[in-house]
């Protein structure tokens, strides 16, 4: 049929698209994995950095900012991203305000990351720098924030929105005021959903660089506090790339990085099959 | 019409928008009996019953006129407390609702949102409210497991227990046995022939044989307006109107 | 023991506490909810505080002119950015060239024809593409595609094609995510009714999917465009960072993002200001590419 043979290269080609996605992550994390995982030791985990990055140190004090700045960032971005998915999607219809509401997280979350560093070393480190140290875990997290704060939104909504509205009406119908309804059906409901999102937002900080770079300070010492300067992860290999000669440690921190963003792909995938499952009674 | 008055409707108008979806409603629903709504569908049945518990407060643009009188005060104020007349009146809707949680969480939902924490009474309330929904034997086993895992009647049976746990007074039914099979049907049936004797029950149905098997009186509603409401008896062997008359031998709905 | 409540509270009388009590929520959650506008605000308002200031005194020059020599006052610095800017367009619109067929043909493979197996590699694929870190693409690129061009084609290796290479990749699951919702959301009618006329599968994608899903992979690839230009570390460690207008595709190339990435850690005074300036020209390009793509998702479609 000489229809069906005409079919055979725009098929291959989208075959080939296909595949090929599978193979460039592969090829990059292979790549990285390969030359990355053999340096990562208890040793190279629980070391600090040492001068100029010289072999046999570790990068235990990048774990510690990573996490650090990452736990600021959550800990403001959780509440408002969560309380604003309620608020939109139980407490108003779809009006003026929901619109520019989605807009600004849509706009928010567009924003490359660069100008929301410009923005963070402007407002926290220079502005703030009484209450944030200048140059901090403090200025890092909380810039990190404005990042993190319109994914987890958008995707807290999306979790709420597949709450199905009999689920309100039935706990309504039984007496229970509307905050009730919210934290004891709804969010329990749509709770997987919502730490999708968060852990999302979370991939996104920890694997955030141009906005730390202009908000973190870079210091390689274990943090005593948040006002004190650090260099998280993304940050320490960016330094090693330009700064070093020697950039195996650079290898070890990234295979570092991509075993946590494929943990996170890896929960959320399986978080998300939860939810669908357990809205269908499974 | 004898027996004491648990409802009293008078001049009940409502409007969605512009829409008038019922016109100078009026009627007085009997204590502890069955009363059934019945016409076709967008008659209104289903929007007077929401009424009854406010349950239309959640719908855009609302508005209505008249007077539901319950425990002598007019509900339909803007001072009723929603949340407390829907503990007293509550509602079975015409899909199941169970929450994704297990068959115990979801009978003791109620009373713990009304702030019963203690363990022993909770196991109380259950029993008996599962007991009063005949679906006790079914469930006593596996009230661990996920409500959704029941079938649809079980679910049914579930969410009307659901209800008698916070002891409500009067049991609005939405058509609850629309989306169950004949013999899950029956079941509720016998369950409504139960319940009428401690609750008043009002319940929509677009089944006459439903209609006529489980009330003491019906309600025959069209285009927004009762037309007639009458012993059930006497509203399907004897009705004063002609519309009456054609939806009741089956000449249109 | 028959536990009961307790019936003298059963007034259906308002609570007046409790009505507080859920109204003060509420407001709560209306404050997180209109977080996003006022973190947008603070942006806007910090950035072009210092950006618009510095715009005004250098004026058209600051976009149109070539000569990039800043320095702490006004008067001594030479303020020309238009290589940075042209460097960003080109490294952008190479990217997009690249990615977005690519993108599309896997978004069109995912949606359409790929068995049930190959998505589940497929989608969570796309996800963990877009979770690995800017900087982790940027190390991948720095030391295999960078020497790569080197032995190739002779040069420094970090260039324009550099940047092309790794962006294009970059912008992927954007691309594919975005295109792979439009193509679901054609109505499976329009399909069937294709394939009912003994149309093929591939006539069908062309002439039926693809045009009834254009819009939605239109707004995916100016997203993706979006991705591109603000995209700061990898490019900052393969573009060379030349302030010049580049010869071919093998020369360096500097971008808005890399400029300011680079340049901030040590400017100061006028210098700093005119970064801001170029992070408010950025800011201006996002806002363009993010309206585009909002017209384009919402133009009705007609073929």
């Amino acid at each position: 049929m000489p229809a069906k043979r005409r079919e055979i290269v725009p098929m291959a080609l989208l075959w080939g698209a296909g595949i090929s996605t599978i193979v460039i992550l592969i090829v990059i994390l292979a790549y990285i994995l390969a030359k990355g995982l053999p340096l990562i030791s208890w040793h190279f985990l629980t070391t600090n950095p040492g001068v100029r990055g010289q072999t046999g140190a570790g990068i235990y004090s990048t774990i510690v900012a990573t996490v650090a700045v990452t736990g600021v960032a959550l800990l403001v971005a959780a509440p408002l991203s969560v309380g604003g998915a309620i608020y939109l999607n139980e407490y108003t219809r779809e009006n003026l305000l929901r619109k520019v509401i989605r807009q600004a997280a849509e706009v928010l979350a567009g924003i490359p990351s660069i100008i929301i560093g410009l923005f963070g070393f402007l407002f926290f480190v220079i502005y703030l720098l009484p209450y944030t140290g200048g140059w901090s875990v403090l200025s890092a997290g909380l810039t990190l924030a404005f990042m993190v704060l319109p994914i987890s939104l958008r995707i807290s909504e999306e979790a709420l929105k597949a709450v199905p509205g009999e689920l309100r009406e039935g706990s309504l119908g039984l007496g229970a005021t509307k905050w009730q309804s919210i934290t004891t059906v709804v969010l329990p409901t749509a709770l997987p959903g919502i730490i999708t999102g968060l852990i999302l937002g979370m991939g996104r900080a920890i694997g955030e660089t141009a906005a730390i770079l202009l908000t973190a300070g870079g210091a390689l010492g274990v943090i005593q506090s948040l006002r004190d300067p650090a260099c998280p992860m993304t940050l320490y290999i960016y330094n090693i790339l330009t700064e070093y000669n020697d950039t195996s440690a650079a290898y070890g921190t990234a295979a570092v990085l991509i075993i946590a963003i494929l943990a996170i792909t890896f929960i959320t995938d399986w978080l998300m099959n939860s939810y669908t499952k357990k809205l269908q009674g499974l | 019409m004898s027996g004491e008055i648990e409802i009293s409707v008078k001049n009940l108008n409502l409007w969605f928008g512009n829409f008038q979806a019922l016109k100078n409603v009026n009627i007085d629903i009997p204590k502890n009996a069955v009363t059934a709504l019945i016409g076709p569908s967008g008659c209104g049945k289903s929007t007077f019953i929401k009424t009854l518990d406010r349950m239309n407060d959640l719908v855009d643009n609302v508005k209505f006129t008249g007077e539901v009188i319950y425990k002598g005060r007019n509900i339909l104020n803007s001072d009723t407390d929603v949340v407390a007349l829907r503990k007293e009146i509550g509602m079975v809707f015409q899909k199941p609702n169970p929450f994704p949680k297990s068959i115990f969480d979801n009978v003791a939902y109620g009373p713990r949102v009304h702030g019963i924490r203690d363990k022993k009474a909770l196991n109380e309330i259950v029993e008996r409210s599962l007991k009063g929904a005949a679906i006790w034997d079914e469930v006593k086993d596996r009230l661990n497991e996920s409500a959704l895992r029941l079938s649809g009647g079980q679910q049914q049976r579930l969410c009307i227990a659901r209800l008698l746990a916070v002891e409500p007074d009067v049991l609005l039914m939405d058509e609850p046995a629309s989306a169950l099979d004949p013999i899950a049907t029956s079941k509720i049936e016998d369950l409504i022939y139960e319940l009428k004797k401690e609750y008043t029950i009002i319940i929509v149905t677009h089944n006459m044989q439903q209609a006529a098997r489980v009330s003491s009186h019906t309600a025959f509603f069209f285009l927004g307006e009762l037309v007639e409401y009458a012993s059930t008896i006497d509203l399907f062997e004897r009705p004063r109107e002609k519309k009456t008359e054609d939806y009741v031998t089956g000449k249109f709905g | 023991m028959v536990v009961t409540f307790n019936r003298a509270v059963r007034t259906l009388r308002r609570s007046g506490t409790r009505d507080a009590g859920e109204r003060f929520i509420q407001l709560i959650l209306l404050v997180c909810a209109v977080s996003s506008i006022f973190a947008i605000f603070l942006i806007i308002v910090f950035v072009f505080s210092q950006g618009v200031p510095f715009l005004a005194e250098a004026g058209l020059g600051f976009l149109t002119t070539s000569v990039w020599l800043p320095a702490d006052s006004f008067a001594a610095g030479t303020w020309g950015i238009f290589p940075i800017i042209l460097g960003s367009l080109i490294v952008t619109l190479g990217a997009v060239a690249i990615g977005a067929p690519l993108g599309i043909a896997c978004a069109v493979f995912l949606a359409e024809i790929a068995p049930p197996a190959v998505r589940r590699l497929l989608v969570p694929s796309v996800s963990a593409l877009a979770g690995v870190p800017s900087v982790v693409y940027g190390f991948f690129a720095l030391l295999v595609i960078v020497p790569w061009i080197r032995g190739q084609f002779g040069g420094f290796g970090t260039s324009i094609l550099a940047c092309w290479i790794i962006l294009s990749v970059m912008i992927l699951p954007t691309i594919i995510s975005v295109s792979t919702d439009a193509v679901r959301a054609v109505p499976r009618e329009y399909k069937e009714g294709s394939l009912a006329m003994g149309a093929t599968r591939w006539q069908t994608i062309r002439s039926v999917l693809i045009p009834a899903a254009s819009s939605g992979i239109m707004a995916s690839v100016i997203l993706g465009m979006g991705r591109a230009i603000g995209e700061t570390m990898a490019v900052l460690l393969v573009a060379g960072n030349s302030v010049t207008i580049p010869g071919s595709i093998f020369a360096p190339v500097s971008t808005l993002t890399a400029t300011i990435a680079l340049e901030m850690g040590y400017a100061t005074g006028a210098h700093q200001q005119a970064l801001f300036a170029m992070g408010v020209v950025l800011f201006v390009f996002i806002l363009i590419l993010t309206g585009l793509a909002n017209l384009a998702s919402r133009r009705r479609v007609t073929f």
